[in-house]
Formats: structure tokens, C-alpha cells, sequence
């Protein structure tokens, strides 16, 4: 007789923690993403529907009520979500865009504490200053051999969005770094 | 490291985020099927290859993602400027004053 199977589904980080001096390394909670493209003409329309500001500067993000926006490019945004799923909101909208689900292909680092920049300057080439990466900040950039999606969500702590199967890399090299720069 | 300017990011970032991506402002034939292979191959092929200023395509492949053009010196490897593709190619003696200005 076969057994019953139980699948689980397992987060690409779990287990995985780091605490240093000056920076701690936690995997970010589960999360709907979407990327989204679209048209200047549309970013009202959909604006709209996802009670969120596109934001149109670049480097920007903008965060209404959990809802995050991240400006990619001039016409691409990451919205991230803990809580509702925003392909639930861009269901009926008759505005031109192409939004695809992510949700499960990218995982999160939140990278803490007051180490936090000069540990993702080991292997993110950008200047990660305040002047020139304040809170909000975000940006497509590459660390070590990955790209990822660096935002700056308070002064010093940092969310890494990377491709799940980057993330083991991403949390060694970082884990790494946090351990020479200790 | 070089810093490039990104004309969507507006800001100049490392070059390590960008990739060289041939050179720019050559238009494809119209009617690509009546060109002769010669003509063919000067199109598909030949490339200027100048000692000099060279206009060329550039990805923000690691940032925006965006294609743009660019004004670079190949003998001092400096990016004279950078600006959108679809743009007409900019004045470089404008430019220059420009940078000039920037600089100062």
C-alpha cells in the first residue's frame, strides 16, 4: 500500500540566520510580487487600481497601506506585498500593462544594523551613502555574481530581493562580508 | 571603475551594471529582401571601428534594463555623453561645453 505523501513547501532560506557585530542577516517573510510594465499613459489607471503611486523618478519607491512600488525603469515596477495579492487588483483593468507573477521567484534578505551598507558594499558596487541612497531608495544593481534588487527601507536596514536560487549565495557572500568587516 | 551616465537612472553608476552592446545609429534597410549580399554584408558585417570618438549602444543591463546611445573617446576611453536611443546624434562640441561646465 502506498503511503500518504505530505508535500511542504519549503523557503529557499529556511534556517539560514546570521548575527554579527553591526549587521544581522534574516530572511524576509514569504510575499506576493509582481512585476509590472507599462506605458506613462497607463501609471494613472493602474495607479488607481492598486492604491499605490506609481512612482516615476527613478531610484524612488513609494508604500501605501503594506503595498510597496519600486521604480526599476522608466517603464517597470516590482510591487511587493505581505498581505493581498496585487494580480487580484489588475484583474479588470482595461489599461495597457503586462504584469506577471514573481511572487515565487524571487526570496529576501533584510540586512540590519548600523554595518549594513559597508556589508553590501562588499560585493554592490553602488554608492550606498545617505546622500545618495536615502530611505526609500531603490534600485536594480548587482552584488557579487547575482543581481538583485537593493531597497533601503529604513536608514539601516536594507531588503535584498534576489532570484531564489541566487539566495544561498547571496547569504554567504553577505554572511561573509559581515564576518571580515566584524 | 568607470562611472557611466544612465540617461533613464539620470545618474552616473558603476560600470559594471552596463554592457557594451555594438554600435549605434545603424538603420535597418527598408527592403531588406532586394539588397544585393553586398550590400547585405556591409550592413550586417562592416563596422567602423574608428581610432577616436565612436557612437555606440549601451545596456543599464543590471539597473534599468534600458538600451541608450553613447559618445566615447576609444583612445582616452571617455564617455563624452550619453542620451536616449532614437535620439539624433547629439552635438559633441555642445557636449563637451557642457561637460565642461558640469566639471567646473
Amino acid at each position: 500500500m502506498a503511503e500518504a505523501m505530505t508535500i511542504e513547501r519549503r523557503h529557499p532560506l529556511a534556517g539560514h540566520v546570521f548575527a554579527g557585530t553591526g549587521v544581522a542577516l534574516t530572511p524576509a517573510h514569504a510575499a506576493f510580487r509582481t512585476s509590472l510594465r507599462c506605458p506613462s499613459a497607463s501609471v494613472p489607471g493602474l495607479s488607481d487600481a492598486l492604491g499605490v503611486a506609481l512612482p516615476r523618478t527613478p531610484k524612488t519607491s513609494v508604500t501605501e497601506k503594506g503595498r510597496s512600488a519600486l521604480w526599476l525603469g522608466p517603464d517597470e515596477w516590482l510591487l511587493i506585498d505581505e498581505k493581498t495579492d496585487p494580480m487580484a487588483d489588475l484583474g479588470g483593468i482595461d489599461a495597457l500593462h503586462a504584469a506577471v507573477d514573481i511572487s515565487h521567484r524571487n526570496t529576501a534578505i533584510l540586512v540590519s544594523g548600523p554595518g549594513a551598507a559597508d556589508v553590501i558594499n562588499a560585493g554592490c558596487p553602488q554608492d550606498l551613502s545617505m546622500e545618495a541612497f536615502g530611505t526609500g531608495a531603490c534600485s536594480r544593481t548587482i552584488f557579487g555574481k547575482a543581481e538583485i534588487v537593493l531597497w533601503r527601507v529604513k536608514p539601516s536596514v536594507f531588503r535584498i530581493e534576489v532570484w531564489r536560487s541566487f539566495s544561498d549565495y547571496v547569504f554567504g557572500y553577505l554572511a561573509e562580508a559581515a564576518r571580515d568587516g566584524g | 571603475m568607470l562611472l557611466i551616465h544612465c540617461p533613464y537612472c539620470e545618474e552616473a553608476r558603476p560600470e559594471i551594471e552596463f554592457r557594451h552592446a555594438g554600435e549605434a545609429h545603424i538603420a535597418r534597410p527598408a527592403d531588406i529582401a532586394s539588397l544585393t549580399d553586398e550590400e547585405f554584408s556591409r550592413f550586417f558585417f562592416y563596422r567602423d571601428n574608428p581610432k577616436g570618438i565612436t557612437f555606440e549602444r549601451w545596456r543599464h543591463l543590471h539597473g534599468c534594463a534600458r538600451f541608450f546611445n553613447a559618445a566615447r573617446d576609444t583612445v582616452t576611453d571617455k564617455f563624452l555623453v550619453t542620451y536616449p536611443a532614437g535620439e539624433a546624434k547629439p552635438d559633441l562640441v555642445e557636449a563637451a561645453n557642457e561637460n565642461a561646465k558640469g566639471a567646473t
